[in-house]
């Protein structure tokens, strides 16, 4: 069981000529083995501030960072070894892999920084990640233009994988994929976080897609969170009026027509 | 419900003239009416933005309209006013594009000059295709369309960057309807902004569009969001419309597996969870 603890996080951004900007303003937050909490709010409104605070690429203002109770590492072989516990799925699986290596070095890396497995049985191991996330083997030999939206944020999701963490922050991890397959890698996720009991930090602004795939909804707005909750209380019945608005704003054909769609649900779960 | 047609396409082919060529849109036939809201869904790849530059013949080469018409219908039908864009010259379709059929990009936000005033950047759709218009009336006319999207005509003298995005995409609608087209393409409009300005941006084009009375081919894979403003849909796969209906005959009654598979892609916000979706910790 692993808990990672945000307490009083503030983040200010120093703004040339006028001052400071308030990024994050007093937040608290927490995720925990086997559970997915949904980060929603605006563009701006703070999210990716603490993604990048989370992994350390960004230092806090002010506020604490605790794993398991410890205030986390800030440098070297502590940093490294807090940053094999808490892995990060970024939004753009076209930007996050490097053209010029394989599939099989991608996932291999980590595997070797950290010395997950012996160098021999570094091969089995990254044979046993794509298949974890439903690729074939064969693909580790190609490099990522080879490869599909989809399968490049399977590749992702196997590279962070590969240091065997606690938690996972993802990132907006679908937003940037064709939507039939959205589902898809959500799911995958989904199922992943059970079989090895991983927290989950789902980064989005898609509310339908925290609702379903989280247990717990924390809605930020200015760098403040607004409201938190039981991921359907929060959807459902939300009782501070951003939150309201944002619902409201999202496109809900359901609503729309007042439910009956057709859909065939039965293609999206691979 | 029956409308007049606004435009018409049959049997438009577009191929990419690579090698193996590519057929991004096959026998497409689609009609606008007049006034009307028609949602074009699908996924990247699909055609769909090929589809529209066609219909604008903005495409470029290796691509090529390689069969079919795309016939703008004269105003009541007046006589001899149906017009077949694809066999206009060049400069009659410089005529005819923006005046009568506008487009708002891919992108929009982006694709304003950061070097010039937006005041600069609109009047020159006027210097082009109003040449008679003074400087006076023009800048009168760019001010007057930045109030019309809700920007301010003191916005006038404002560089781009200076502008949040959903302003800049305000912008480009306003730029769209500056000649009052009777067609406007919007290819991923408020794909890249966020769900609050994307629903003040969709309000503004329809209120706009009962101000003006333009019809609207609205390109998204965003189902959801076609679903509520479109009056019909077609979807896109392959280069082929594969269904067309109504927004609730998609929504209640979609017959082609494809659609199916697209509805079943965006998990509801207030209904019932779906089963393709996690339940619990009982999957």
């Amino acid at each position: 069981m692993t808990t990672l603890e945000l307490r009083g996080l503030t983040k200010r951004y120093r703004v040339r000529g006028s001052g400071h900007m308030l990024a994050l303003d007093d937040v608290d937050l927490s995720i925990t083995s086997g559970r997915t909490v949904a980060l929603v709010g605006q563009s701006g409104s703070g999210k990716s501030t603490i993604a990048k605070i989370i992994t350390q690429l960004e230092r806090e203002t002010s506020g604490r960072v605790l794993l398991d109770g410890a205030p986390i590492p800030r440098r070297g072989r502590g940093l490294r070894a807090y940053r094999q516990q808490v892995r990060m799925v970024f939004q753009d699986p076209f930007a996050s892999l490097n053209p010029y290596h394989t599939v099989h070095h991608h996932i291999a890396r980590p595997l070797l920084l950290d010395r997950v497995v012996p160098r021999a049985g570094v091969d089995d191991e990254v044979a046993g990640l794509l298949e974890k996330v439903r690729l074939e083997p064969g693909l580790a030999a190609r490099r990522p233009h080879e490869l599909s939206g989809g399968q490049r944020q399977r590749v992702a999701i196997a590279r962070a994988l590969a240091s065997r963490p606690a938690l996972l922050v993802a990132d907006e991890p679908v937003s940037m994929l064709d939507v039939s397959i959205r589902l898809g890698v959500l799911n995958l996720l989904a199922e992943l976080q059970e079989a090895d009991g991983l927290g989950v930090l789902y980064i989005t602004h898609d509310l339908a897609t925290a609702r379903h795939f989280s247990d717990e909804i924390v809605v930020l707005h200015h760098g403040r969170v607004v409201e938190r909750g039981p991921s359907d209380d929060v959807i459902l019945h939300p009782r501070h009026e951003y939150t309201r608005a944002l619902r409201d704003a999202s496109p809900d054909p359901d609503r729309h027509f007042g439910g009956g769609r057709t859909a065939d649900t039965t293609g999206s779960r691979s | 419900m029956n409308r007049d047609p606004v435009l018409s396409v049959s049997g438009l082919s577009v191929t990419y003239d690579v090698d193996p060529p590519v057929e991004a849109v096959r026998d497409v036939s689609l009609t606008v009416g007049q006034g009307e809201v028609l949602g074009l869904a699908g996924e990247s790849g699909c055609g769909k933005s090929t589809l529209a530059y066609a219909v604008q013949r903005l495409l470029r080469p290796p691509a090529e309209i390689t069969g079919g018409q795309v016939v703008l219908h004269a105003v009541d039908g007046a006589a001899g006013g149906d017009v077949d864009l694809t066999t206009l010259s060049p400069a009659e379709m410089d005529r005819l594009r923006w005046d009568q059929v506008a487009m708002v990009f891919q992108g929009a936000m982006n694709s304003l000059n950061p070097v010039l005033t937006i005041g600069a950047q609109l009047a020159d759709v006027f210097t082009r295709h109003r040449p008679a218009m003074g400087r006076a009336e023009r800048t009168a006319t760019c001010g007057a369309l930045l109030e019309m999207v809700g920007v301010g005509a003191d916005r006038l003298r404002s560089y781009p960057h200076e502008l949040s995005g959903g302003m800049r995409q305000r912008v480009m609608i306003a730029m769209a309807l500056a000649l009052r087209p009777r067609l406007l393409i919007m290819d991923e409009p408020t794909t890249a902004l966020d769900v609050l300005v994307q629903r003040e941006i969709l309000q503004e084009i329809s209120r706009l569009r009962e101000e003006l009375g333009f019809s609207v081919v609205f390109i998204t894979h965003d189902l959801p969001l076609l679903l509520e403003i479109s009056d019909r849909i077609a979807v896109m796969r392959a280069g082929r419309v594969v269904e067309v209906g109504t927004a609730s005959e998609i929504y209640h009654a979609a017959r082609h597996e494809y659609t199916k598979r697209l509805l079943g892609s965006f998990p509801s916000l207030t209904g019932d969870r779906g089963d393709f979706v996690r339940k619990g910790a009982a999957v």
